[in-house]
């Protein structure tokens, strides 16, 4: 059952309970009529090859072949996928920092994302981003942001540019619980409502920022009711459900694109692993872990598919097998693209060049 | 040629690009109804209507990031912050966003927008509304930061910002808002990073920018009328791309040079040039660089001290009496 716009509690709890039958097992079939069983396994598929993406990356990570912060999408795969299902492909997109889920679903390759991991020339941003800044233009995605907060502002812009020029894109602008304590948050939400800007703001409420609880961090911890201090529509529903995110994503990007304005949609999410690969998460209580295990996305997807008869265990087994090659190829991609030359170092700073650009190496000398 | 002011050589810069690209709109805090707190954007609500005359809540995260957003897009966004001092509420957009989306995303989407604010002191505005902070944005690589001095060159230099595919921070001065100065009928937009000999010279460098390079001119005249001193004098204009090369190339002729800047001494603009004619022109200095600065305090209100605080003619010229005596020039 899509859990849209529950407006009381976190939707998670009723479906943490539903894992093993009840809900889905009740109105299951009826549940995915009309969904093609094609799509359903496209989600499936989508899902696992950025769950076993990640998991690929963290061994990376390990391995040291990537280096700085990676935040993995681990737990969030449905949220991913049914938000960017939401979209067309021209449909622009700002992240945070944790988006290697939303590059693959938003069209980029998945070995480009990887490369961008390993700081190749072939990565989304040249190997100049790495984890927290891929970038791709005709994929949509404007970029992952590493300050919390900072994209909000440029993807309020974004849609400011394309109110002007009277184009039907809508922006999509992703972020966490914890960011909605910035105050570009609140400056954005206020500046799109009284301009009436083409842009969805998403928080993804996986009820951790780093280690502090929504509870701790946001005195009104239903975060879509902040929505109503800028009379816009807010909106929660079940991240952990691909298709119910998919239903409130539609509805408020389609709104959006008809000129009804900007919209918060609050995703209620878990996350499976620490903050970054390298956070063991010891602050979290072993019940809430538990609780993530049982809410986990694809786990449960796949029970329900399976239990409707939108596929079968040797279907099932396939698909994994697929993403699980897929995400291999990634990493080999990767692997073998080249490093950037330590000569293309000065080629980004200006986009028009400069007269007495004072480029240089710091042993270089001026004159 | 018209005389003009500095005000109305901005104003009808913004008026005739807005008029020449459609993709230029102008964005900030009271620059429609209201006119502008400075009246720069005076009757410009009213010839483009509000799509392209855009007043903000008082936001300046917001709205600076939006203008970013909007330039990712292709836009030209032209930004009037009220003045510098409250740019620091958009520090992060502007530091963190607008300078590094070229580069961080490699080189796949320019920023071509214009950050339009007024800096300095002599207002008697107080320690929050009295500051010289450019030097915070030429720090960064990825910033443009431009001071222009005149009428023309202000025409000059926003033509060019606007035009230019990066984002430029554009400095102007509370004080120089009503100077005058003679501006031809067709302005080329000047190439951004290129300093002005504004007065040739052979006894001593004088290097200043923005209000300080007018300040330096005039006393290169006056010393020249009074006492015979002929001064070489250097308008920076663009304080990143700093031009190094005219700074050498004078100080390899004059042999001595003082830097005028409105900013506090420790750390600024003054310090990089002094570092870079040591660097440059070391083996033709026959004095230590002196440099003309704020005094290292919170700007104070009462006009005396107000006037103590700032660099003035008269701190110039006795920087300039002191080096001159030191290589023996002074006749
Ligand atoms: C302005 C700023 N402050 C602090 C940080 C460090 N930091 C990075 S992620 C993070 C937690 C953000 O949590 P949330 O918004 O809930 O997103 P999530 O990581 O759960 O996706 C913090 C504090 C930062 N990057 N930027």
């Amino acid at each position: 059952m899509a859990q849209t716009a529950t407006r009381s509690k976190p939707a998670t709890r009723s479906t943490a309970k539903s894992r093993r039958g009840g809900a889905v097992r009740g109105s299951g079939g009826g549940r995915f009529t009309g969904e093609s069983p094609e799509l359903l396994q496209d989600y499936f598929h989508e899902m696992t090859l950025i769950r076993r993406f990640e998991e690929r990356a963290a061994q990376g990570y390990t391995q040291a072949k990537i280096g700085g912060y990676c935040h993995l999408n681990l737990g969030e795969e449905a949220t991913v996928v049914g938000l960017m299902r939401a979209l067309r492909k021209t449909d622009l997109l700002y992240t945070n920092y944790r988006e290697h889920g939303y590059a693959i679903a938003k069209g980029i390759e998945p070995g480009r994302v990887m490369a961008e991991l390993y700081g190749r020339t072939t990565g989304t941003s040249k190997g100049w981003g790495g984890s927290m800044h891929m970038f791709d233009v005709e994929a949509g995605l404007l970029g992952g942001y590493g300050i919390v907060g900072g994209q909000i502002p440029l993807a309020t812009g974004a849609a400011l540019a394309i109110d002007y020029r009277g184009g039907d894109q809508v922006v999509m602008c992703q972020m966490g619980d914890g960011t909605t304590n910035i105050g570009a948050f609140h400056e954005s939400l206020n500046i799109a409502a009284l301009w009436n800007l083409p842009v969805v703001y998403v928080v993804i409420n996986n009820q951790l920022g780093m280690g502090t609880t929504v509870e701790k961090s946001s005195a009104e911890p239903e975060l879509f009711k902040r929505a109503s201090a800028y009379k816009m529509h807010g909106e929660r529903v079940d991240g952990n459900d691909v298709l119910a995110v998919r239903e409130a994503a539609t509805r408020l990007v389609e709104q959006a694109r008809n000129g009804g304005g900007p919209a918060l949609l609050e995703c209620v999410s878990e996350r499976l692993k620490g903050h970054s690969v390298v956070d063991p998460a010891k602050y979290r209580s072993e019940e809430s872990v538990e609780k993530a295990k049982e809410a986990d996305p694809i786990a449960n997807f796949r029970a329900q598919l399976i239990e409707a008869g939108v596929m079968d265990e040797d279907v099932a087994v396939e698909i994994e097998r697929k993403a699980q090659a897929d995400a291999d190829a990634a990493v080999a991609f990767a692997d073998e693209s080249p490093h950037p030359d330590p000569s293309t170092l000065f080629d980004y700073t200006y986009a028009t060049p400069v007269a007495n650009d004072s480029r240089r190496l710091p042993a270089d000398p001026v004159f | 040629m018209a005389v003009i002011t500095y005000r109305q050589a901005l104003h009808d810069t913004l008026r005739e690009e807005m008029l020449r690209d459609e993709d230029v709109l102008l964005i900030g805090e009271e620059i429609g109804i209201f006119e502008g707190s400075y009246k720069i954007t005076a009757g410009l609500l009213k010839e483009f209507g509000e799509k392209r005359v855009r007043d903000t809540p008082i936001a300046e995260e917001g709205f600076v990031g939006a203008a970013i957003g909007a330039a990712m897009l292709g836009l030209r966004p032209v930004v009037e912050l009220m003045t510098i001092n409250f740019s620091l509420i958009a520090l992060d957009q502007i530091v963190n966003h607008a300078a590094k989306i070229y580069g961080m995303f490699g080189g796949q989407t320019p920023v071509p927008m214009v950050l339009r604010t007024p800096g300095g002191g002599g207002q008697q505005l107080g320690a929050t509304h009295s500051q010289n902070i450019e030097l915070y944005y030429a720090f960064v690589p990825g910033l443009k930061v431009v001071a222009p001095s005149t009428p023309a060159d202000a025409k000059a230099l926003l033509l060019a910002s606007i035009r230019d595919n990066d984002p430029v921070l554009f400095l102007e001065n509370l004080a120089l808002y009503n100077t005058k100065g003679e501006v031809p009928d067709v302005v080329e937009p000047a190439e951004i990073g290129k300093a002005k000999v504004t007065r040739e010279g052979t006894d001593i460098t004088l290097i200043g920018y923005s209000r300080m390079a007018l300040v330096a001119h005039q006393v290169a005249e006056k010393l020249h009328a009074e006492e015979g001193i002929n001064a070489e004098v250097i308008d920076l204009r663009s304080l990143r791309p700093l031009d190094r090369q005219t700074i050498v190339d004078s100080v390899r002729k004059t042999g001595c040079a003082v830097v005028a800047e409105d900013d506090w001494l420790t750390y600024g603009i003054g310090a990089e040039i002094a570092a870079s004619i040591s660097d440059g022109a070391f083996d033709y200095l026959d004095a230590p660089v002196r440099r003309v600065a704020a005094a290292e305090v919170p700007l104070p209100y009462a006009k005396p001290l107000e006037r103590a605080a700032l660099p003035s003619a008269e701190s110039l010229t006795t920087a300039i009496h002191q080096t001159l005596d030191a290589v023996g020039r002074r006749r």
